[in-house]
């Protein structure tokens, strides 16, 4: 009895898997068919010439793209030194760095305004400096940067820590100092991984909303990207806020497509 | 002597191992360090290249002082002129043929920096592999495109880090010549790391066998084999070692009884606990039943374990109580038979029987 009953599980096995996958790819799937298939792509591209929408694409993109600016040029000497060195208390500076990878965006946001907020630790400098943060296009970077950076830190750390060492060793004894092999050597051994980081931090700062809203609100031109304005506009203008998250699903795609794509030129 | 000289003392902690060596390389001179893995022979060169710190040592490279831990000098990796030829060659894979050996190069235009790695590249017989990547190289490619990376900066020191094993047998020997000629046409001191004595004795003008941390022995190849001063050393030459109790012989010769009744004996002088050690080559294979003729004073019977062909030599493993191996030329063997399992008669002179103390 106990046999057949094995033997059964054993031939059920298969089917299970297939019927487990086939409900995974239908959830997952399913939304983002849904976004291109609930409006005509008439009405999509029509609805793109909506001012909001546009604004909200343009600083999208502005406002991603210089934090990923900034968390390339201090994140990649980070994750060098992070990778290369041993030093007292490593493991809590890696925790602190991985911190917003788990933190509620909202929880960041709040955390965001104590620090550098008017009445935050920082407040009266930022005033004596006459530089404004909260409600700004400025304040919408400096949220991205702080929950996306991690992505990048992280991917870039096992980037370097997976250069072969004795390439980097190599370029020591053939005269080149450290920052010299870290240009020359380690970054270029690691550009495809490095690449797929900032793709992953990228995405990330896409998708931002909860730290945005909290830190920096939610102004046309000013404050309001693309995912706050598909939370804008959905009350009012369902198409339009469809046709935002079209243009976001796409890019999306794009990102993750190169991300797997430069997995592959991965060299050995 | 040209140029000047190397000098190294290093004690370092290596894990469980305890580094202490101290070599001296002339110039246009090639130290072999040999031993088994984990002996610490790499650890060396990284000490020489600045690669390990030791917490004790001197490198000095003629007038210049790399190291000197009494007053604190150590000079960083890229401020010591070493070649250093890694283990695994450690060519940049995002960099071309010609851009690999001029890495080191500086200071220089583009075109100047290229042609000089051409010609390195040339003189060492892959300029063909001037724009191409590593990715595709063989390994006899690789070792070569190494080299004269390797020599770009024109070293005051030559380090070789087992420089042949990463190739395959057929490509070793002709890689070996090559690495020979080069060294004869160096004259700065070389260190080479080897875990083979045979390639020890081919690159090595000298020979220093390093065990857990410590050179055992230092000498040419054959004084090494000659006169090994351990079993240990006599091991590594590729020496038959038994282990047994010497005691006075017949005719002035030492008798040393390896158990089992059987005795085997030497022309040199020993007593107690010894290691009796003989050369494969120095062994002869002769039927059981085959008349006691000529002066081979030592025979051990035992059965055939394994014989392999190398080269034109065969090997040839003999359970006699403790295993012994011998290496004939073909035609020596032909007259027995090296089944697997056959008895056989194992024969060599008692001079060429070394005795060892363990």
């Amino acid at each position: 009895m106990r046999h057949r009953l094995a033997r059964a599980g054993a031939r059920l096995f298969p089917v299970a898997l297939i019927v487990a996958v086939a409900v995974a790819l239908v959830f997952l799937a399913l939304p983002v068919i849904a976004i291109f298939t609930d409006v005509s792509p008439k009405e999509l591209i029509d609805s793109l010439d909506d001012d909001t929408t546009v604004d909200a694409l343009k600083l999208s993109l502005q406002t991603t793209l210089t934090a990923l600016v900034i968390i390339l040029v201090i994140g990649t000497p980070v994750a060098w030194a992070l990778a290369t060195r041993r030093f007292r208390g490593k493991q809590i500076l890696e925790t602190i760095i991985e911190l917003p990878l788990v933190m509620p965006p909202a929880v960041a946001g709040i955390g965001l305004l104590a620090a550098l907020g008017p009445k935050g630790i920082l407040g009266p400098l930022f005033d004596s400096l006459d530089v404004q943060l909260v409600f700004q296009t400025a304040g919408v970077v400096v949220a991205l940067t702080f929950v996306a950076s991690p992505f990048y830190l992280r991917q870039a750390q096992a980037a370097f820590s997976t250069v072969d060492r004795s390439l980097l060793e190599a370029s020591r004894t053939l005269g080149a100092s450290e920052a010299r092999t870290f240009g020359r050597v380690a970054c270029p051994v690691a550009f495809p991984s490095l690449l797929s980081g900032a793709a992953l931090a990228w995405g990330r700062a896409l998708g931002e909303f909860g730290a945005t809203l909290v830190f920096a609100g939610s102004f046309q031109g000013v404050t309001q990207t693309a995912p706050l304005a598909i939370y804008a506009q959905f009350g009012t203008n369902f198409p339009g806020a469809l046709a935002l998250a079209a243009v976001l699903v796409c890019f999306s795609i794009a990102i993750l497509g190169g991300v797997k794509l430069l997995g592959r030129l991965q060299p050995t | 002597m040209s140029g000047p000289g190397l000098e190294v003392t290093a004690k370092a902690q290596l894990g469980q191992t305890e580094l202490d060596v101290s070599v001296r390389v002339e110039a246009g001179r090639c130290l072999a360090l040999a031993g088994p893995s984990g002996a610490g022979k790499t650890s060396v060169l990284r000490a020489v290249a600045g690669l390990l710190r030791p917490h004790e040592g001197v490198v000095r490279c003629g007038d210049e002082v790399w190291l000197d831990t009494a007053t604190g000098v150590s000079r960083a990796p890229d401020r010591r002129r070493v070649g250093y030829l890694f283990q695994n060659y450690a060519l940049f894979p995002h960099l071309r043929g010609w851009q690999n050996v001029a890495y080191p190069l500086r200071g220089q235009k583009r075109k100047e920096r290229r042609a000089h790695a051409v010609e390195l590249l040339e003189r060492f017989g892959v300029g063909h592999l001037a724009d191409v990547r590593p990715g595709t190289y063989s390994g006899g490619e690789s070792q070569r495109v190494a080299l004269a990376r390797t020599l770009a900066r024109d070293p005051m020191v030559l380090l070789l880090d087992e420089p042949l094993s990463a190739l395959d047998a057929r490509t070793r020997a002709s890689a070996g010549r090559t690495l020979k000629t080069t060294l004869g046409e160096s004259d700065v001191p070389t260190l080479v790391v080897t875990h083979d004595f045979n390639e020890a004795a081919l690159l090595g003008d000298e020979i220093a066998v390093i065990d857990h941390g410590h050179i055992l022995q230092h000498g040419t190849a054959s004084a090494l084999a000659a006169a090994p001063a351990s079993t240990f050393v006599a091991d590594f030459t590729g020496a038959v070692v038994l282990a047994g109790i010497a005691s006075p012989g017949p005719d002035g010769l030492t008798a040393v009884d390896i158990g089992d009744g059987v005795t085997v004996l030497s022309t040199a002088q020993g007593a107690g606990d010894v290691g009796a050690s003989v050369y494969p080559w120095e062994i002869a294979l002769v039927p059981v039943d085959a008349p006691v003729t000529g002066s081979a004073q030592n025979r051990l019977e035992g059965r055939v374990v394994s014989s392999t062909t190398i080269a034109n030599r065969l090997r040839v493993t003999v359970d006699a109580g403790q295993p012994v191996t011998a290496e004939v030329t073909d035609p020596g063997a032909q007259a027995v038979d090296l089944a697997v399992g056959k008895p056989i008669a194992l024969t060599w002179k008692a001079s060429a029987t070394r005795l060892i103390e363990r």
